[in-house]
């Protein structure tokens, strides 16, 4: 018999009923849940008189629609009557089926998947979903998670279980050493621009390989979040020591006799050495440069030291017209260089890259510097409140805006523009988040995804620079 | 859920690969708390001229001539044609809800985005895969013919054509089984309910720091 991947080996030990059809019953261990896709479901459950099956399973906090500028009158001070009557039915919600929730004036509250892995509420091993196709975050952790619907959200409050067909088995092995400059965040992008934003379609992706272990486990979960820009659901890592360290001790996290028993049972999360793969893809670590995407599509991305591609230069006629649209869109010239592209305004946050690791390299390259004259707006938007007291307990919130940028409360903000923070027509932005699509961050606005450090190069060069060039300034403390 | 047998109806084309959940329900509308009334604000950005807000009345908006929702040759659409990774982005239900509440029955693609093409089944909306040049075949048909209509049939899994030209499709057995007969996913389960609970508990015994 040949050997299981870490994917099968997470489906069979939840795997409660097969039916003939090869459709499955899988247990659900985690459930988060967010203001947005959830109403509906918990309507559901009220018309039909069902009950939540284990309400301790499910864990909420509101984040899509949150402000993130004052939050001194808390829920009431949501401007927007619409986002406030949503965050409102959340709590209600909550409070009704007895579902532990991180209210909005909760220091605990943040975006779901910046919370759950920082309470050890994610933990190895488990099956994971939320109503959110970020979820794949949380199999950075040796999990199987995904997002799912909210007619899915309301099956699991409802029977703990998901109606599930199992995926193929892809593994991405990226192998070198990392260069300098380089983060989790471009050797994501850099894999989606070689399979593509359909590429994983139908498979559960296991991100494997030297370079992969090298990352911490936020590095991890910048790369499993953004597996669903390839079309995968799932994306995960092997368990290793990191992730036992970064488990450890967390309020969620087993204590004592459990602890141990937990720790034994993770050393098998890994995909054994005669396991067979679907699909194999490599890349070489040493080849990625620092990314940044031109279009509108997460393939879209070239290197810092690359330039615009040119769609006269594509063959396939349909990916050439799907070329022309999105720089017709995006407003910018085939063959322009990447460090030519001016931009208007900075957002540093979200699921991807709103984790301390990520702010402290942020600050890194903030720091005695000064955001450009031509950006009207750089802001930096913490994953979570405990983010954000660690962040201001090293001082990073001075040093960003000793630097020109904002320092706001923890949410989704402009990664997807719900509440007020957003790109007005036109407006060009460096974004640490994970979906450059049309209006994703404000109708008519236009988004280049970077890792952090990217970003927040751009902000003080009012371009993209390559932030590798930039890197030793940092000796200038307190210069202008 | 709505049932889906059998369905006849004007199709209209729309030609861009990668469609995302965002383009077919802007986010803005998903701050409703409701199931329905997303039918208006489908493509929103698209459909209309102006920015849309959550309420509007639609009647006063600025409509988008050139979008093909907009033209008279597609009213009362009720067959999308779309091209690869259709549904792609977010998880939101809202854009199977937006796009049956405008009165789409079923959404024909090469290929269509996991959770997107999840969701549909749970809102009586028939997502059809059918080969790229099969697609390519049809939308031509439907570009030089104005009131062009497919009629699919779910429990032949069969598409066809005006001229009579018939496509199979294939489709996940205990999804066509659910849809046809317009079942509810949780009734179902809850049949088993004696095997989540055996499940349960030697989960339980194994793990028990996942239940405290
Ligand atoms: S930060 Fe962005 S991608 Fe992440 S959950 Fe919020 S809206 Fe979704």
């Amino acid at each position: 018999m040949t050997g299981k991947t870490l994917y099968d080996k997470l489906w069979d030990s939840h795997l409660v009923h097969e039916n003939d059809d090869g459709s499955c019953l899988i247990y659900i261990d985690r459930q988060l849940v967010h203001e947005v896709t959830s109403p509906q479901a918990f309507e559901g459950l009220r018309i039909a008189g069902r009950k939540v099956w284990r309400a301790t399973a499910n864990l909420a906090t509101p984040d899509h629609n949150v402000p993130t500028t004052d939050r001194a009158r808390g829920v009431a001070g949501i401007v927007d009557p619409i986002a406030r009557l949503q965050v409102e039915t959340l709590d209600q919600n909550c409070v009704d089926f007895a579902i532990p929730e991180f209210t909005m004036d909760d220091i605990r509250q943040g975006i779901v998947h910046v919370v759950s892995p920082e309470q050890g509420a994610t933990l190895p091993g488990m099956t994971l979903v939320c109503g959110d196709s970020h979820t794949s975050t949380h199999g950075a952790l040796g999990a199987l998670a995904h997002g799912v619907g909210t007619s899915e959200v309301e099956h699991v409050l409802a029977t703990q279980c998901l109606i599930q067909k199992k995926s193929k088995n892809m593994r991405v092995n990226v192998d070198g050493k990392i260069p300098f400059g380089v983060t989790a965040k471009d050797i994501v992008l850099a894999i989606i621009g070689k399979i593509g934003t359909a590429g994983g379609t139908g498979y559960a992706i296991e991100f494997a390989g030297s370079a992969i272990r090298e990352l911490s486990i936020e590095g991890r979960m910048t790369v499993c979040n953004m597996t669903i820009e390839a079309g995968a659901r799932a994306g995960m890592v092997a368990v290793d020591e990191k992730t036992i360290d970064y488990v450890k001790g967390r309020p969620f996290s087993p204590k004592g006799e459990d602890w141990d028993k937990a720790v034994a049972a993770w050393a098998d999360l890994h995909s054994d050495d005669d396991a067979v793969f679907d699909c194999e893809v490599v890349l070489n670590a040493a080849d990625i440069e620092p990314q940044v995407t031109w279009g509108t599509s997460p393939e879209m991305v070239a290197p810092i030291s690359g330039s615009v591609p040119n769609p006269e230069r594509e063959p396939d006629s349909v990916k050439r017209i799907g070329m022309e649209r999105a720089l017709e869109y995006i407003g910018l010239n085939a063959d322009m260089l990447m460090t030519d592209i001016a931009i208007d305004k900075v957002f540093i946050g979200s699921c991807t890259n709103s984790r301390i690791e990520d702010l402290r390299a942020a600050a890194e390259v903030a720091k005695g510097r000064k955001v450009a004259d031509s950006v009207a707006l750089a802001m930096v938007v913490p994953g979570s409140g405990l983010v954000k007291a660690q962040a201001e307990k090293e001082g990073l919130d001075k040093v960003f805006t000793d630097a020109g940028f904002e320092w706001r409360e923890p949410g989704c903000s402009m990664c997807l523009a719900m509440n007020a923070d957003r790109l007005e027509p036109g407006e060009r932005c460096a974004s640490t988040s994970n979906r450059n699509f049309e209006g994703r961050q404000g109708q008519g606005g236009r988004t280049h995804l970077v890792s952090p450090q990217m970003a927040a190069a751009a902000a003080v060069a009012g371009h993209f620079v390559d932030v590798r060039t930039l890197a030793s300034a940092n000796s200038n403390d307190g210069e202008e | 859920m709505r049932a889906f047998s059998q369905h006849n109806g004007i199709c209209m084309p729309l030609d861009r690969p990668n469609v995302d959940t965002d383009a077919i329900i802007p986010k803005q509308f998903l701050k409703s708390i409701k199931r329905s009334g997303f039918g208006v604000n489908l493509f929103d950005e698209w459909r209309y001229l102006d920015h849309g807000e959550p309420g509007q009345d639609v009647a006063t908006r600025q409509i988008n001539p050139d979008f093909v929702l907009n033209q008279p040759r597609y009213a009362g659409a009720s067959v999308l044609l779309a091209r690869d990774n259709f549904g792609c982005g977010s998880s939101r239900e809202h854009a199977p809800w937006a796009l049956e509440d405008y009165g789409f029955r079923s959404v024909i693609a090469p290929s269509f985005a996991d959770i997107f093409y999840n969701n549909c089944f749970k809102n009586g909306l028939l997502p059809v895969v059918l080969d790229a040049d099969v697609v390519e075949q049809l939308f031509k048909e439907a570009a030089d013919a104005e009131g062009y209509a497919l009629a699919i049939d779910l429990d032949a899994q069969s598409v066809t054509t005006p001229s009579g030209e018939k496509f199979d499709f294939t489709i996940d057995a205990f999804r066509k089984h659910c849809l046809l007969h317009g079942l509810d996913d949780i009734g179902l389960t809850l049949q088993h309910v004696d095997a989540i609970k055996a499940f349960e508990a030697k989960h339980r015994a194994g793990a028990p720091w996942l239940f405290s």
